[in-house]
């Protein structure tokens, strides 16, 4: 394990070989090799030190950019107006200005987690001590840390060793925002390789944080048979107090759960969550319930269900003070980076803090000690609940319906609704009484209420919409598998072959937020298509709840019909945000335990392995955050393609090939050194699908690599095919591009492809021992 | 025809450089007619929006046979054209035909070279807005038209908001004109 910063000072040492006065020595970072692996080519990499490999992405999967607006504000100098060719009164053109702005957004996804894996680690070792073993699986993980592994060289064994490579994150952070500063980085590629590097020191961060978690929470540990939890907007008992914790950073939910533990007050509380703490609520106590994901926060604020809110960090609403004063629930604020503005009542004695809650002389109150915020969450919210009687802000029908004969049908709530829902259409009726269309609308709602904000007579719009929808809301009981953590190595032993020949079709890993075009049942749609395809289907984030938000005739959610194991077919939950490392994870894993690859700080030759042989892809199809941003920047320098939904071209640029260019698409054939063509495999890097059919249709084909063997293309290419003509209803066009040899095409399907083939003039091609990386060549012509 | 020529999702606001308005029908019929190389992106929306008897994809397909446009459906939406019997469009992701319009090498569908008009419809407003943006900043003898009732800010040309009716009159024109090439 590595020390960082020993600094020796002697001032006079006498020895056998003479008198040494005033030796100053400091040592940067000392490694006690305890590690059995050598250090690998790139530990802790700074901003440039894997710029080559980046490069070769990038000249593959050029970028897109798709601007926003067309001016820069950043500075002084402007506005200045970047249209076309123009340049910026620095110099900076668009392309670099996009690029800029992709960094910025990466930079403060990447800085958001590894703040958030800083503040637990620091939390956990101050509560459980530094020498706490990093513990995520058992006997059934070695490689505990792979993506730290990779990047640090480091093997963290106990939870202060996780500091040394958060102290590399914040560095490497720190160096990638001052890159976007005005007069820096001109260059829009070197601006893209800054992107990929704030995406893999995120996913450090975000393994450090999980992996701090686990280890000293007691969270499943890489267990594919985690507990199901309850999930959905009905799940809480509202005869009783109910605490609601929003947010990502868990200790003050544990806080809540320890106290009434303490207390034996279990099962006179509900605590029930929204977004990733109630991910890792739930993977820390039984006792707690997820309501669902981001955009349930003001359904079930207003609705008045929560008799006291606890918000930590990340993806909380702004207005969440401001709608709980309205339903007069108490807030507490519990992170630095979230204040609201509240009154830092931290070192006040609890009782103080309690009455002035009860009492409504705060509407809340900033604790920052996770313990006293499970102490005045429950003593207040059990005063508090009786009192407020689950006072609701949603309007009544009656309200409605008067309101709506109000409405002028101004088309502002249509104009501002990321979905352009028929709001006013679904006005129009409700004030003839029926209010079908406006609970529809509640499908596909993400909740942002920009409706609200926009409507001239201030009617509150979604709540409107919410109460049409009730009984809906009311049926929402799921069952979720809880987040299992890290994969175990010897799942990947048994799935390393069939992946990396192809012969299980692909790894496709659902993430992300609930910001969606249609509502969250396409996440469930497609991850059923998929583990039926016997595909590997992960999941975390929001889009691990919405994919449990379905149930079949039996009443089963998709949790409780497919194994939780890393499988063909299965149906994971790895967790939280910060659990989508154990899918990178898993990918490095392949490489490293099943092909025996040095994992030990040797980025590239993985990221290479994975790019050319791992099918799997990452789908985030509500993806809406920085921190998205930066998990997908994360997976692409891993060489993992990401499709986002449509909502998710507003990230400003895509990374995508050209599979028309053949010059694109030559790798080394690591045997012979002969570069050979591999086709468009993965086509992208970074795209945006437009609906869930094409979605289906891009994962099939993105699962594809040049290293299938050709039983596992003819497996892939069955898949892409059937998809296709299933939902495009026609054979796709660039079946060539993919048909290597003619055993690459599938059985079923050869005499309709040969003519193809035919027609297209194919060719047969070699199939490579593929490599972009010159040192892999194993021998050169002519040696 | 209520001419305005704002974003109709209302914080999508551009510029300095936003799309010119059509005013008239005839302004596409003039721009089709003038194009040597156009092309028609049709987006999913296309075969959902608007009513029942109209939708935007029956335009696209008389627009295609009537001034010999070829047609790029985005996404599934080359199944509703084949169930309309018309089998001539090709399919592309919308991203990879947006990133194909901006290179001025591209040979297009037909290996005959770039385009210079491309017609856009169907595409959610969001996704049309961005990929129009792209092409506005890095294409360099692209010509853009935003056919939605929609004005969309970053095309060349585009529709003012307009109601279903005075859309589907503007078209009744666009196409009975674009007749006469």
């Amino acid at each position: 394990m590595s020390r960082k910063g020993v600094h020796v000072k002697i001032d006079e040492l006498k020895t056998n070989i003479g008198l040494i006065k005033n030796l100053e020595l400091s040592i940067g970072r000392i490694v006690e090799e305890k590690w059995a692996e050598p250090m690998g080519p790139t530990p802790f990499p700074g901003i440039t030190t894997l710029r080559e490999w980046d490069m070769k992405l990038l000249q593959r999967y050029k970028p897109f950019y798709l601007p926003f607006c067309d001016v820069c504000c950043l500075c002084t100098f402007g506005k200045c107006d970047l249209t076309g060719d123009k340049r910026g009164a620095c110099g900076l053109n668009m392309a670099a200005q996009q690029s800029r702005i992709v960094l910025l957004a990466c930079c403060i996804g990447a800085a958001t987690h590894i703040a958030h894996a800083r503040h637990l680690v620091e939390h956990l070792i101050e509560k459980y001590g530094r020498n706490s073993p990093i513990d995520v699986g058992g006997l059934n993980i070695d490689v505990e840390a792979p993506v730290t592994r990779l990047v640090c060289g480091i093997k963290p064994e106990k939870l202060k060793d996780l500091e040394d490579a958060l102290d590399y994150c914040e560095e490497q952070v720190t160096h990638l925002l001052s890159a976007t500063h005005t007069g820096q980085e001109g260059s829009n590629l070197d601006f893209e390789s800054k992107v990929l590097h704030a995406g893999m020191v995120d996913q450090v961060g975000m393994e450090i944080a999980d992996l701090a978690q686990i280890s000293v929470l007691g969270f499943p540990k890489a267990d594919p048979e985690a507990p199901l939890t309850d999930l959905g907007f009905a799940i809480a008992d509202i005869s009783k107090p109910t605490i609601l914790v929003v947010g990502h950073n868990v200790p003050s939910s544990v806080g809540i759960i320890d106290y009434l533990t303490d207390k034996g007050l279990m099962g006179k509380v509900e605590v029930v969550g929204i977004c990733c703490t109630a991910h890792d609520i739930t993977r820390y106590s039984s006792m707690a319930k997820i309501v669902g994901p981001i955009s349930w926060q003001l359904r079930y604020i207003r609705s008045g269900l929560a008799d006291l809110i606890v918000v930590d960090e990340q993806c909380i609403r702004a207005d969440a003070l401001v709608e709980a004063k309205k339903v007069k629930a108490p807030v507490i604020a519990s992170s630095p980076k979230n204040c609201l503005g509240l009154e830092n009542r931290t070192k006040s004695p609890s009782k103080e803090i309690i009455s002035d809650l009860v009492e409504e002389k705060v509407p809340g109150v900033l604790i920052l000690d996770p313990d006293k915020v499970g102490e005045v969450a429950v003593e207040t919210v059990m005063k508090v609940a009786p009192r407020r009687n689950k006072f609701s802000v949603i309007p009544k029908i009656e309200e409605i319906v008067a309101a709506a004969k109000e409405c002028t049908v101004c088309n502002e709530c249509r104009r501002a609704c990321p979905n352009d829902q028929p709001i006013p259409e679904a006005i129009k009726a409700a004030a003839k009484g029926d209010l079908n269309p406006l609970a529809e609308i509640l499908d596909s709602c993400i909740g942002c209420a920009r409706c609200d904000s926009a409507c001239p007579n201030d009617f509150p719009l979604h709540s409107f919409i919410v109460k049409a929808g009730e009984e809906q809301l009311w049926k929402e009981k799921f069952k979720m598998r809880v987040g299992r953590g890290a994969i175990q190595d010897v799942e990947i032993r048994e799935v390393g072959q069939p992946i990396v020949f192809g012969e299980i079709p692909g790894v496709v890993a659902i993430v992300g937020c609930a910001n969606y075009p249609r509502g969250g049942k396409e996440v469930a749609e497609i991850a059923e298509e998929f583990a039926k395809r016997r595909f590997i289907v992960v999941s975390s984030g929001c889009a691990a709840m919405s994919m449990a938000m379905v149930k079949d005739e039996e009443g089963k959610s998709l949790y409780e019909k497919y194994p939780g194991a890393f499988e063909a077919g299965g149906i994971l939950n790895v967790g939280s945000c910060v659990s989508n490392p154990h899918i990178a994870g898993a990918a490095i894993k392949i490489a490293s335990i099943f092909a025996k690859r040095k994992l030990r700080a040797n980025y590239e030759e993985i990221a290479d392995y994975i790019l050319n042989r791992v099918g799997a892809v990452g789908l985030a199809w509500g993806a809406m955050s920085q921190k998205a941003a930066s998990i997908a920047s994360g997976f692409w320098r891993l060489g993992v393609p990401v499709i986002v939904g449509p909502h998710g071209s507003k990230y400003r640029r895509m990374l995508l090939g050209r599979a028309d260019k053949e010059e694109d698409w030559y790798v080394y054939d690591a045997r012979t050194g002969d570069k050979v063509y591999a086709g468009p495999a993965p086509e992208h890097l970074f795209t945006t699908a437009e609906t869930k059919e094409e979605a289906m249709v891009l994962i099939a084909k993105l699962c594809m690599r040049p290293n299938d063997t050709t039983k596992g293309r003819a497996i892939k290419l069955t898949h892409y095919i059937d998809l296709h003509k299933r939902l495009y209803g026609v054979m796709p066009d660039d079946i060539q591009l993919f048909v290597r040899n003619k055993a690459d095409i599938p059985i079923t399907m050869k005499n309709e492809i040969l003519k193809i083939l035919e027609e297209k003039r194919w060719k047969e091609k070699s199939i490579p021992d593929p490599t972009l990386l010159p040192r892999l060549i194993r021998k050169r012509k002519g040696e | 025809m209520g001419l305005k020529a704002e974003p109709w999702q209302k914080a999508e606001i551009a510029g300095p450089k936003k799309a010119l308005l059509i005013s008239k029908p005839e302004v596409v019929v003039a721009m089709v007619k003038r194009a040597k190389r156009p092309i028609l992106i049709v987006g999913h929306l296309a075969a959902k929006d608007y009513s029942d008897d109209v939708k935007m994809i029956d335009y696209a397909i008389r627009m295609s046979k009537t001034a010999g446009i070829p047609v790029v459906a985005t996404a599934h939406t080359i199944s509703e054209f084949i169930r309309r019997k018309f089998h001539s469009a090709a399919n592309m992701h919308a991203m990879d035909i947006g990133n194909r319009l901006k290179d001025p090498e591209w040979k297009g569908l037909d290996g005959m070279g770039p385009y210079d008009l491309a017609l856009f419809m169907g595409l959610p407003y969001y996704m049309g807005f961005v990929i129009l943006a792209g092409l506005k900043h890095f294409s360099t003898n692209l010509k853009t038209i935003s056919l939605d009732r929609f004005y969309n800010p970053h095309a060349t040309w585009s529709f003012p908001n307009l109601s279903v009716k005075d859309w589907n009159e503007s078209f009744e024109t666009l196409l009975s004109k674009l007749g006469g090439k």
